[in-house]
């Protein structure tokens, strides 16, 4: 069998998995198991979005939880000022609706993925990562220092926000609107890497110099990949707040970023199930191994390197063989 | 007389007081190959980037078809059709030969903004790949990744590439390094019927290869052009000999 078709069979047996794992633990009524599936997907899709930037146009951004927490305030923000009855500022109520809140957040993301890549997509290689470093401690200490949003206390979200025909405040309910939205974030994933723009974008990564003397600008291709990974990461955030339904300072916190890039790591940087798998091994083992010992990121940084060292294409590499792109 | 395709006009370029480039004008007219020699450091480098864009010239004008394209980039020079295959094979590695020439052509028809369909399905660029691969005779090599692809057929396929870009003229950087004698034969005669498409500046070691396919030649000694001929000019030009063909000028 081509290493093709067994990447698609595993990414189809991982995709069953994660919904047959909450549909089994509905059943046993076993709650807890279904947040930490919705956990996963929420975490996977943020990590989609970085993979865009990182798997396909090896953008190292070490500030995707820039993105994650904008969408968290966005959320948070929102719900904040609709359950108060007070209006977010110019008369505009806030909103507990996801649907609307996600488009807010996208956007808002979006726009703020421009500046930062604009800025910082002139470097590359250690400028870059720190530039993008730069812009989401930014973001920390503003969220920090802002009290009226909590500041370094956070902001609870006190009911949920709702979505058109679920009961948001069911665990099940809640699980299937995130896998809906991670399996949209890995068609769009898919659909970005097999098109013109995807195909523009992976020869950059591998040859800026030869991409611009075919004609094809590095700067702007890079620019709107940079855009999109901001918006679905953002997004991510947004349904991240309402999972947890709290959002703080410490969701833009730069190991929030390092999370995200080990995620993609684990999985293998720009399959496109990596970030499915990534978020599966590290929020299992902060339950397993968090559960024995405090020390359990000493173990995920073991299994980490051993990755870096025997399996660069990360577990779906190590299964799947190497990335064919034709 | 026909308009030049390319032309540079007292292209000058210092590196402190390393004067790399000194005022050089040259042309290159429809159908011809204009070949462009010099020893080791006489700037042959330094004058291709500043062709190509990649290196910003000090004073002096690079036009493209009657367009002054001094102050364009690198991509808007590709776009404006000056097609280049570079001296250090730089293809991309992951992708296959047939990928490498879709890129190219999806490069040159502008449209990399599109973010739905599936390149692999777009018959019109696989089937256009494929016959650029065929001109080029690497059509049985199209699946395999150009990284695992020998010297030569890179070399072929950097050609594919720049055929691709369907350029006003081609900036060739020494094509035939490492190829051997056979490989080197073929591409003459390829690079012969390539000339009728657009035409080729081309720096080259080989001086067989040259002397063969050129129809002018330009000499280039220390950032300075000595002279320009035909193929007998240069042979019999004394200073050319003694400079750069490293015999003794006769007594």
């Amino acid at each position: 069998m081509d290493s093709t078709r067994k990447e698609w069979l595993l990414n189809a047996l991982i995709a069953v998995a994660l919904f047959v794992v909450p549909l089994w633990a509905l059943m046993a009524n076993e709650p807890f198991i279904i947040t930490l599936a919705t956990r996963i997907a929420i975490l996977a899709i943020a990590a989609v979005g970085l993979n865009i930037a990182l798997g396909l146009g090896g953008m190292v951004s070490f500030g995707h939880a820039l993105y994650l927490g904008l969408g968290g305030y966005v959320a948070g923000i929102a719900a904040h000022h609709a359950f108060n009855g007070t209006p977010i500022f110019a008369g505009i109520p806030g909103t507990n609706q996801m649907l609307i809140i996600w488009a807010i957040a996208m956007v808002l993301s979006g726009a703020l993925a421009a500046v930062v890549g604009a800025l910082s997509l002139r470097t590359s290689g250690i400028f870059f990562i720190m530039i993008t470093l730069a812009f989401a401690q930014m973001g920390f200490f503003f969220t920090l220092s802002w009290p009226a949003y909590g500041g370094e206390d956070g902001l609870p979200i006190f009911v949920r926000n709702q979505f058109p025909g679920m009961n948001t405040a069911r665990p099940w309910d809640l699980f299937l609107i995130a896998y809906g939205v991670l399996i949209f974030s890995l068609a769009v994933f898919a659909l970005l890497r097999a098109a013109r723009f995807g195909a523009a974008l992976m020869a950059i990564r591998q040859n800026p110099d030869r991409a611009a003397a075919i004609g094809i600008s590095p700067f702007g291709i890079k620019l709107v990949g940079f855009i999109l990974s901001g918006m679905i990461t953002g997004l991510a955030g947004a349904m991240m707040a309402d999972l947890t339904r709290f959002v703080s300072p410490a969701m833009m916190a730069w190991t929030m970023s390092g999370e995200l890039i080990v995620i993609i790591i684990l999985g293998g940087v720009g399959r496109l199930f990596g970030p499915v798998v990534g978020a599966a091994l590290l929020v299992g083992f902060e339950v397993f191994f968090g559960g024995l010992t405090e020390h359990w990121k000493l173990w995920l940084g073991l299994v980490l390197l051993g990755v870096v060292l025997f399996a660069r294409g990360g577990l779906i590499g190590l299964i799947a063989g190497r990335a064919q792109h034709g | 007389m026909a308009d030049p395709v390319l032309e540079l006009r007292g292209l000058s370029k210092s590196f402190g007081a390393l004067k790399a480039t000194d005022n050089v004008s040259l042309t290159l007219m429809p159908g011809e190959i204009h070949a462009l020699i010099g020893p080791n450091g006489a700037g042959k480098t330094t004058l291709m980037g500043q062709i190509s864009g990649k290196i910003v010239p000090d004073a002096g004008e690079v036009w493209l078809s009657g367009q002054n394209i001094t102050a364009f980039s690198v991509a808007q020079r590709a776009k404006l059709g000056l097609g280049r295959s570079f001296q250090v094979s730089s293809l991309i590695p992951e992708y296959s030969a047939q990928r490498n020439v879709m890129l190219a052509l999806q490069a040159q028809q502008g449209h990399s903004y599109r973010f739905i369909k599936p390149v692999m399905r777009d018959s019109g660029l696989r089937d256009a790949a494929r016959a650029i691969l065929a001109r080029v005779g690497l059509d049985a090599r199209a699946s395999v990744e150009s990284a695992v692809l020998s010297h030569g057929e890179r070399r072929l396929l950097e050609i594919a590439v720049a055929l691709a870009l369907k350029p006003k003229c081609f900036l060739l950087d020494e094509p035939m390094a490492g190829l051997g004698a056979e490989g080197t034969a073929r591409l003459v005669s390829f690079l012969h019927s390539l000339k009728e498409e657009a035409p080729i500046l081309l720096v080259e070691h080989d001086m067989d290869a040259v002397f063969r396919l050129a129809d002018r030649i330009s000499v280039l000694v220390y950032g300075r052009i000595i002279a320009t001929g035909s193929v007998a000019d240069i042979r019999g030009n004394a200073e050319v000999r003694a400079v750069y063909l490293g015999e003794e000028s006769p007594a």
